[in-house]
């Protein structure tokens, strides 16, 4: 039997309490332990950007975060970009720009590149590149993805 | 897998220290180093887990009298864009931009990366180059004791450092460079990002009117532990940076260095990249 603790912190604006074995990720704990699905597990080292969630307003990976260092903080996933059921106009510029292949890497994608454009309004091409290296995509459609993410820079400057 | 019997978040160093003294310890903070090797049978956890991130003061970037203290839960993101770095030692801020993918800055810490003890630690090279010292507490006789140790002298293998299993390496210290300090940091991988570096190299020391002095040459994944290159300061040390004396740095670089073959690169390569970024380094250095 594992040792488990008690656990709060803010998902999605929601506050959750919960039990969590101490040696779970941060990634299992939000797939298997509250099914939120949205947030994706490929390698499980850090390498690839799909399990990629917003932690105090900083993007980390959270297959390598654990759990229970999730205490008391802010924690958004994917499924807390959406609004009254509309696309974050993230999601929509993705999708409008055919970024979406397979579609596996793109929650983790998405979050990174919302983060992005929180953190500089004003991102260049080239810092959506380095900013975006931590994801990636195995269908490689690299260039649509930076297109999605400057149209939506883009009219943020119009707007 | 061994099994944890109990997780404690201390708020206080002293009772982080207490616990640490009394058996064997996990330390955790970002996770991005410990994760891993879980989960791929490298390591296993102690019977006590510690989550360190809510102790409080370990955290930040501060310049006390002439020096900088950088605590250890400080995130390579932190440092990255740290006002006070990139004014006083941009050479730390230029390792941590070369440092992995954003998520993992984010998340990584500075205490982290040098307990971790690769050789190939990104964030070790500058400091060695800064002539860094680390500061241990540990818990004796009902209080806390703190003893420094310098960088150079703290790592002893892979993975393996001086620190004792009852020390937490609290922070990171090193004296403010003068304001004629020129330091540069390179590291060459297949990628840009999110590689363990095939070589990583720091130089740094003062110039004046030409003349490099208080060299510090720093090599990493090229040796058991990221090491200063002896020879290397010396050929350089008090030198104006003149072609020759260049070429006989490279040639002091080789002899430095001590690299294997490995999964990453051949020993052949690793010594031809010291060649080139020592060269390369120094080439900077003269175009200030």
């Amino acid at each position: 039997m594992s040792v488990k603790t008690e656990l709060t912190f803010t998902l999605n604006g929601r506050p959750v309490t919960l039990e969590v074995p101490v040696e779970m990720t941060a990634l299992a704990l939000l797939r298997d332990g509250l099914d939120l699905k949205g947030t994706k597990y490929a390698c499980g080292e850090g390498e690839c950007g799909a399990c990629t969630i917003e932690v105090d307003g900083v993007t980390v990976n959270s297959c390598l975060m654990m759990a229970v260092d999730l205490q008391g903080r802010e924690v958004m996933t994917i499924e807390g970009l959406q609004t009254n059921n509309a696309l974050h106009p993230m999601q929509q510029s993705f999708v409008d720009h055919g970024a979406v292949q397979c579609g596996f890497c793109m929650p983790g994608m998405i979050m990174q590149a919302n983060y992005l454009v929180k953190k500089n309004p004003d991102l260049t091409r080239e810092e959506m590149t380095r900013g975006l290296e931590g994801n990636v995509c195995r269908c490689t459609g690299y260039s649509k993805v930076l297109d999605a993410v400057a149209a939506v820079v883009g009219a943020k400057q119009e707007a | 897998m061994s099994e944890i019997e109990q997780y404690l978040a201390p708020e206080n160093l002293a009772s982080a220290l207490e616990v640490m003294a009394a058996g064997a310890v996990t330390l955790v903070a970002g996770g991005t180093d410990l994760t891993p090797q879980i989960n791929e049978g490298r390591r296993s956890y102690a019977p006590t887990l510690i989550n360190i991130r809510h102790i409080e003061g370990l955290s930040g970037i501060s310049a006390p009298d002439g020096h900088i203290r950088i605590g250890c839960l400080t995130t390579v993101s932190e440092i990255r864009q740290s006002d006070l770095l990139t004014t006083a030692a941009p050479i730390l801020c230029e390792a941590a931009n070369h440092f992995a993918s954003e998520q993992i800055r984010n998340a990584a810490t500075i205490g982290g990366n040098i307990c971790n003890a690769s050789p190939a630690g990104d964030m070790i090279i500058p400091l060695l180059v800064l002539g860094a010292r680390v500061e241990l507490a540990s818990w004796k006789d009902g209080g806390v004791v703190v003893r420094q140790v310098a960088l150079k002298d703290f790592f002893t293998g892979p993975g393996r450092t001086v620190r004792r299993d009852d020390e937490l390496l609290t922070a990171v210290i090193f004296a403010r460079p003068a304001e004629n300090f020129i330091g540069y940091f390179r590291k060459s991988g297949p990628r840009p990002a999110l590689e363990i570096s095939t070589v990583s190299l720091g130089i740094g020391g003062n110039l004046t009117d030409g003349r490099f002095s208080d060299v510090r040459v720093a090599f990493g994944a090229v040796g058991p532990t990221p090491m200063r290159g002896k020879n290397t300061e010396a050929a350089l040390e008090g030198k104006i940076l003149t072609p020759d004396v260049i070429q006989a740095a490279v040639v002091a670089a080789r002899k430095d260095v001590t690299p294997i073959d490995d999964i990453r690169a051949t020993e052949w390569y690793r010594n031809h990249l010291v060649a080139v970024f020592t060269e390369e380094l120094l080439q900077n250095v003269c175009q200030n």
